[in-house]
């Protein structure tokens, strides 16, 4: 359907759910629904309406040399991934797809909501990083136009970006402006054998250096004994800079082809370590915890992979989500649950009272009559 | 006539010793000042065209003076503008006449650089190019370099997020922060942000940095610090067509090169800048390009080359590229002071800050050689063309009757311009009291309306720097009402706002 007869529609509905004090669940692709509903306090399963961006999708405006394309919420990542590289452009966050994972398809929309990126978000940054401008439709039915198309605009508050991870909760994202990069002349990945702690301290102590270290994950190898793992860093940037690192540092070096392969299945939580096999895991969980890179290893029952040098790290336990929860913040950082386990117990922590009430003011700022799904 | 206004004077005084009694009450009288002679080197900030008293200034030595302060204008209903080193450019830190201006400078300490997790935890009125100078030891450094970079603080950088020379490749100051730390308007602690890479639901570090002190008050930042590349270039480009030099800048990044910096003059700037600084810049060029690689010996070798074969390409009439750090810095020193030589060239200058479209810079930069006709008044124009950040630095004499309302006619066009060509109204520079009649080309009344829920989510009364960066619906219809086409107003010589 047309943009311009779709949104008024969607503006309609936004306004008499206001007025009658109904809820709108709004869903792209669904490729991020379990996490999603799990986000989601109140609102998403018992609204009475239910919104589909994916209805609303396509590329607006897409140039190369502006470094910035504009599409509809509900393009397909695949889509816009596709057209960049054909200009052997891209997006150097790497958000994820979990295409296979979920049975869905990642969408724009779905993307700066949820937002969520890949293995190189420590190296290149994430989402919010790249987000220029955004259109709502918030919770009253007003359609509203934030930030643009150009690399630097301070004209106003940067609602644009304050979108980004706002799960829904101010309103429907309807097109995201986004700036994009050239694709990087060279790639290699390398493999050490090591344990996590000397995984956090070696990837922090290589990031101070002038490397062009890219993304870096740690898995654990069972095989080797208990404590082990491996080390995949992988190095992007100029022809003379990968391989000068690459003779600085050492490791096992991996075939193209195994490495795409791999930074993807990480990527896409498609590695064999999310879905473990062993005895006593139906009750266990996926979750995500978000700390300073510099964090040591958690001492948590279950097994840990680790991303962003130490700053991201996927835990699937069993242990109960205060113990988690609590262990996260003692080390400076948050933990979400994101997959799995007690679907009552909240997916966020508590927050500070006096950021917990200013988040509570921005959601009855942007959606003053509740329409939308509430976080906190 | 001056009759009318004693009670008005009377009342601000009896409005004085009220507030300057609660916070006497609170916090020790000598970081308070309020006798004129005491005020007046805070009445403006880096755009002195703009001038006002405020009420009181408070000079906190501590976070609880701080809290206490704010608690004490809270209660009272006082507004409160924060102020750093008082270099921005758009009057963002004007005071408000029956305000407190909250003075930043004395919280000047590096708390923490740890070199391991990169990053350093600042006070707000530490200096810019302070947080490099200190993390240049353990090999780091903070990228976002304005201008201003000697003078101007953390907390003013948060507060417009600053961006420089070298955010191209960078960032700007909302992608090199992981959290800062302050109080809200009541004076109650709040911190934003996180020392991981996120924090659960909306980005509200992204909200707070760049709203011009409008959300909270910020007294101590984490900033990311990044390895020091070990060697920098810059080519030096001249053109003898305005629109080559900007069809080469889109060229470069259409190759698929991110430079390091990427900068424009024109040629009048160029002659304004090497008069002053003896650079070595092609006087003859329309345009000169600042073309910078850094990176390792190998990484700078390697893109040096690439960026010499697209500007050859692209019909630069000379190219030459610094040999030595002495010879970069020379290369850059021009454009680092390019405000000071056009202010050796024009009793008063005004500073544009509009972004565009990187591939209409050579249309506005002729659309603007237009307008200097229409107004009368010379414009010269060094540019972050990179990003498409422009500053021309419109030339007037105050003195002259009229010229700064042509100045101000001239720089809203500009403005204008930059908005219908796809772009906004400021890039860097911040809204403040200066672009805030912009800001209703720009917004709809819906989206401003949006800004100021935003705003209240933090700000309910609304006393954190009001009248700034947000206009109110009856501010823009006033604007409306005497806006005729292409931004001249009537009768330009009478005094407004």
């Amino acid at each position: 359907m047309q943009a311009d007869v779709l949104i008024p529609l969607w503006q309609d509905l936004v306004r008499e759910a206001a007025s009658r004090g109904e809820r709108i669940r709004i869903h792209s692709g669904n490729s991020k629904a379990p996490w999603w509903a799990a986000a989601q306090h109140s609102g998403a399963d018992t609204a009475e309406h239910t919104l589909d961006v994916t209805l609303l999708s396509g590329i607006t405006h897409f140039e190369p040399t502006e470094l910035v394309i504009t599409a509809r919420a509900g393009t397909p990542l695949a889509e816009i991934e596709a057209a960049l590289a054909e200009h052997r452009q891209f997006l150097p966050f790497e958000p994820p797809h979990f295409a296979r994972a979920s049975g869905g398809q990642a969408t724009l929309g779905g993307m700066v909501a949820s937002a969520m990126s890949g293995p190189a978000r420590i190296s290149a940054g994430g989402v919010r990083d790249y987000v220029l401008g955004a259109t709502l439709l918030n919770g009253k039915g007003e359609v509203l136009r934030f930030g643009g198309e150009v690399m630097k605009n301070v004209a106003g508050f940067d609602v644009s970006r304050l979108l980004c991870g706002s799960l829904g909760s101010l309103g429907v994202i309807l097109d995201v402006s986004l700036k994009i990069l050239p694709m990087a002349v060279a790639e290699t990945s390398l493999r050490f054998a090591m344990t996590q702690d000397e995984a956090i301290a070696r990837c922090n102590a290589w990031a101070a250096q002038p490397l062009p270290l890219n993304a870096s994950a740690w898995l654990p190898d069972r095989s080797a004994g208990t404590g082990k793992g491996v080390l995949t860093l992988r190095l992007r940037g100029a022809q003379a800079a990968v391989q000068a690192a690459c003779a600085k540092l050492g490791g096992e070096r991996l075939a193209d082809t195994d490495a795409a392969a791999f930074w993807t299945a990480l990527r896409e939580q498609t590695l064999p370590w999310f879905t473990p096999t062993w005895p006593g895991d139906s009750q266990a969980a996926l979750w995500r915890l978000s700390l300073p890179t510099t964090a040591p290893a958690l001492d948590l029952s279950g097994t840990q992979l680790v991303e962003w040098f130490g700053g991201q790290r996927w835990l699937i336990s069993a242990a109960p989500a205060s113990i988690i929860l609590e262990a996260t913040r003692q080390a400076g950082g948050h933990a979400t649950r994101f997959r799995g386990g007690d679907a009552r117990a909240p997916a966020f922590e508590p927050t500070q009272a006096t950021l917990l009430r200013i988040q509570r003011q921005i959601k009855t700022a942007f959606d003053p009559h509740g329409v939308f799904p509430t976080l906190f | 006539m001056n009759a009318p206004l004693q009670p008005e004077l009377a009342a601000r005084a009896a409005r004085q010793a009220e507030v300057v009694a609660a916070l006497s009450a609170a916090v020790p009288p000598h970081i308070l000042l309020w006798q004129p002679e005491e005020v007046t080197p805070y009445e403006c900030d880096g755009l002195s065209a703009y001038r006002r008293k405020p009420l009181v200034v408070a000079l906190p030595e501590t976070e609880a003076q701080v809290a206490a302060v704010l608690k004490a204008c809270h209660r009272l209903n006082v507004p409160v503008v924060a102020r750093g080193a008082g270099t921005g450019l758009s009057g963002g830190a004007l005071p408000n006449e029956d305000g407190v201006l909250l003075a930043l400078a004395r919280f000047n300490r590096i708390k923490r650089i740890d070199p391991i997790a990169r990053t350093a935890t600042v006070e707000c009125g530490v200096r810019n190019l302070a947080i490099s100078e200190a993390a240049a030891p353990h090999g780091l450094f903070y990228a976002p370099d304005p201008s201003s970079q000697i003078a101007c603080t953390i907390g003013g950088n948060i507060a417009e997020n600053s961006g420089g020379v070298h955010c191209l490749k960078y960032g700007l100051t909302v992608h090199n922060v992981l959290q800062v730390r302050g109080y809200t308007v009541e004076g109650e602690p709040l911190t934003i942000g996180s020392l991981a890479c996120d924090c659960p639901g909306p980005d509200l570090l992204a909200a707070v940095i760049g709203s011009e002190g409008m959300l909270m008050v910020v007294t101590e930042v984490t900033v990311k610090l990044l390895p020091k590349p070990v060697l920098a270039r810059c080519i030096m480009a001249s053109f003898d067509d305005l629109r080559k030099a900007g069809d080469a800048v889109a060229a470069i990044i259409a190759a698929g090169i991110i430079p390091a910096g990427l900068e424009m003059m024109d040629q009048p700037m160029t002659v304004a800048a090497e008069a002053f600084v003896h650079a070595g810049y092609d006087l003859e060029a329309k345009a000169i390009l600042l073309c910078e690689s850094d990176g390792t010996p190998e990484e700078v070798e390697e893109e040096i080359g690439r960026m010499t074969a697209v500007l050859s390409r692209c019909g630069a009439t000379a190219l030459k590229c610094s040999e030595s750090e002495a010879e970069r810095l020379r290369f850059w020193s021009g454009r680092k002071n390019a405000f000071p030589a056009t202010g050796r060239i024009s009793p008063d200058y005004y500073c544009m800050d509009g972004t565009i479209p990187r591939k209409r810079v050579a249309d506005m930069l002729e659309a603007i050689q237009g307008m200097e006709g229409k107004y009368g008044l010379r414009c010269v124009n060094v540019f972050h063309a990179g990003d498409g950040n422009l500053h021309p630095l419109i030339l007037f004499d105050a003195n002259q009757p009229g010229e700064l309302h042509r100045a101000e006619a001239f720089g809203a066009e500009i403005l204008e311009t930059s908005v219908a060509m796809g772009g906004t109204v400021t890039g860097e520079h911040g809204v403040g009291f200066e672009k805030i009649n912009a800001m209703c080309v720009q917004f709809s009344p819906e989206e401003r309306e949006q800004f100021f829920a935003l705003r209240r989510a933090f700000d309910p009364g609304e006393t954190l720097n009001p009248g700034k960066q947000i206009p109110t619906h009856a501010r823009c219809a006033e604007y409306g009402k005497m806006h005729v086409r292409g931004g001249l107003l009537p009768f330009p010589d009478l005094p407004r706002f």
